[in-house]
């Protein structure tokens, strides 16, 4: 039976990952996620899972690193200034092919910043962030209940791939109340076995998870890389998802993702009602990045143009520049540090780009 | 003809990338014999450090993962904390637990994690090349003290383990060394207290083992084991420095 919820995003967040089989979570105070930590230390005691708050985001990343290698479906979650301590922590899981879910509800940046929305944080969750080759799967909800559905599926992709996969929400999504529906039996997200977790050499011959390699005898760095590169081309061809409206026809399409998204939304239908030819095109994996679906909408319409709105000062619109291909079609309006922008605002960039 | 020393069954047969003289060797086999001692080759998990002995894994016969630098205490937390019922120690150099690692080594001691900590000091650098390490003494040179650790130019050697003494979720903190077969025997058996310590599920335990580099100290292994004797030890007195383990 399905039951219904009014809630935070950062709750369903939560939700999600509890319903998901997450029983080991480690975290530190930074705003606006803090109701996240809050609510894994409650449902951790009820379930018997694992809570930490560590004494650093470095520390709390290398926690979930550990409870991974040993087997367990492990999370932590922060915000901006917070994500970047964990970068380090990233990119030795990604080497390590750990499955590990983080959570990133993003605030304005550079810096301490400020504790308002943003979406700066695009180019440090789908380019890298760490040192190294390397990608996280990155999602991008844009409503309370995909906050719950897309960390539910996080921890299946994570163990799919052996990936590390990143919620990439924002201070909005993370503290506006929605309703928020789920079945109440729902089983874990489907899991695999982990035959690499080091749970003890009981019954078979010692193994080790580490990054460092220097080659010799057993694979090169080289090699390693390569492996990793042919596994994030299968993550490419099998996990983009992007959410179309009305774009056959459209002289304007509307590029945005996340909480931008839902604003950019209201805007078209506005508009649509009026006789707007506009539609609407909403990633939800950042990375592995919609282009194949962005440029064929391009190309078979070679008149429609892009409009990307973002809360930062441009880091999606060059993803789909490369989509395009033609960057006289492509347009961006933004604004960062906390600044949203409005419906009307919007409208007016789609008037401006219409003429 | 009757064997009487042999590898102990969880050390590989490998030939080690460890200097002559160094005290890495003679730590790790300690490490594996209690493991055999105690028959727990298989229901182990270590957590190797960034430095020297990162490359732990290739001697040891158990479950290992590698830690980014300093975090090895975190990482073995995560792991405990899944895995209750596994021996799980962390094994670091001086480098990786008392500079870069501070912050995560008093915190597992202090939330009382029940994990063991082997901690290697050497006083340097030895991945590296040689560089001052935050337990080099006042007056050693190293490659970045040229002539002398000077305490107005880079601070005084850390006595992280006094340090942590006042945490009340640190149960046993031993330091010892590796300088005479007595020696040895004495880091063989407080590396069995801290195990057993774990297993009993009493919380944080950790022993420091002063170690000698010859090759960045500059001197023969015989002279680095003279050195420990005679200057290390005045700055890090050895035995018990705190047991509150009740064993």
């Amino acid at each position: 039976m399905k039951k219904k919820y009014l809630c935070t995003g950062n709750e369903a967040c939560g939700e999600g990952a509890m319903r998901a089989g997450c029983r080991f979570y480690a975290g530190y105070p930074i705003t606006p996620q803090n109701e996240l930590t809050a609510y894994m230390s409650v449902r951790m005691d009820e379930v018997g899972g694992t809570f930490i708050q560590a004494e650093s985001e470095v520390s709390a990343i290398n926690m979930v690193f550990g409870a991974s290698v040993a087997g367990a479906r492990a999370m932590t979650s922060s915000s901006s200034p917070g994500i970047s301590l964990k970068q380090e922590g990233i990119s030795y899981i990604a080497a390590c092919e750990l499955p590990v879910v983080i959570v990133n509800v993003m605030r304005g940046g550079p810096g301490l910043g400020n504790i308002m929305a943003s979406q700066a944080d695009y180019f440090q969750a789908t380019k890298g962030g760490g040192h190294g080759d390397y990608h996280l799967i990155v999602l991008a909800p844009a409503s309370v209940q995909e906050m719950f559905d897309f960390t539910y599926e996080a921890f299946a992709l994570a163990d799919k791939y052996r990936n590390p996969v990143m919620i990439l929400a924002d201070g909005t999504l993370g503290q506006m109340m929605e309703p928020l529906e789920f079945e109440e039996n729902i089983p874990f997200s489907k899991g695999v076995s982990k035959p690499w977790a080091l749970t003890g050499a009981k019954g078979r011959s010692a193994q080790h998870v580490k990054s460092l390699i220097l080659g010799g005898k057993d694979e090169t760095l080289e090699e390693h890389n390569l492996h990793l590169q042919e596994k994030y081309r299968k993550i490419i061809e099998n996990e983009v998802r992007i959410e179309t409206e009305n774009v056959g026809g459209a002289e304007i399409i509307l590029v945005a993702y996340g909480a931008m998204s839902r604003i950019g939304y209201s805007c078209v239908e506005a508009m649509r009602e009026k006789g707007k030819k506009v539609g609407m095109m909403i990633p939800k994996t950042l990375w592995p990045f919609p282009y194949d679906e962005i440029r064929g909408i391009a190309e078979k319409n070679k008149h429609v143009k892009f409009l990307v709105v973002e809360m930062s000062s441009g880091q999606m619109v060059e993803d789909v520049r490369l989509a395009v291909q033609d960057d006289k079609r492509v347009f961006f309006y933004g604004r960062m540090g906390g600044g949203i922008p409005t419906e009307d605002a919007i409208a007016r960039e789609i008037l401006k780009i219409a003429k | 003809m009757k064997k009487i020393v042999t590898r102990p069954d969880s050390m590989k047969d490998a030939d080690m990338h460890y200097c002559a003289g160094c005290g890495h060797g003679i730590i790790h086999r300690l490490v594996c014999e209690v493991i055999d001692e105690l028959k727990i080759k298989e229901t182990t998990v270590a957590v190797a450090p960034v430095g020297c002995a990162v490359l732990a894994y290739d001697y040891w016969g158990f479950d290992t993962t590698e830690a980014a630098h300093g975090r090895t205490p975190s990482v073995a937390t995560g792991i405990k904390r899944v895995l209750p019922d596994r021996l799980v120690f962390t094994y670091q150099g001086d480098g990786d637990l008392a500079a870069i690692g501070t912050a995560e080594i008093i915190h597992a001691g202090n939330r009382g994690e029940n994990i063991s900590v082997i901690f290697v000091n050497n006083g340097v650098y030895g991945m590296t090349g040689g560089q001052m390490a935050p337990t080099t003494l006042l007056g050693q040179s190293t490659m970045t003290t040229p002539g002398h650790r000077k305490a107005s130019r880079d601070g005084f050697p850390i006595k992280i383990t006094e340090m942590m003494a006042v945490l009340p979720g640190v149960v046993y903190l031993e330091r010892t060394t590796v300088t005479s077969p007595k020696e040895v025997m004495k880091t063989k058996k407080a590396i069995r207290k801290i195990f057993d310590i774990q297993l009993a599920k009493k919380g944080f335990s950790m022993v420091e083992v002063l170690s000698p580099c010859p090759t960045y100290w500059g001197m023969s292994p015989i002279e680095s084991m003279k050195r420990i004797e005679n200057e290390v030890i005045k700055e890090y007195p050895l035995g018990i420095i705190k047991d509150t383990a009740a064993m």
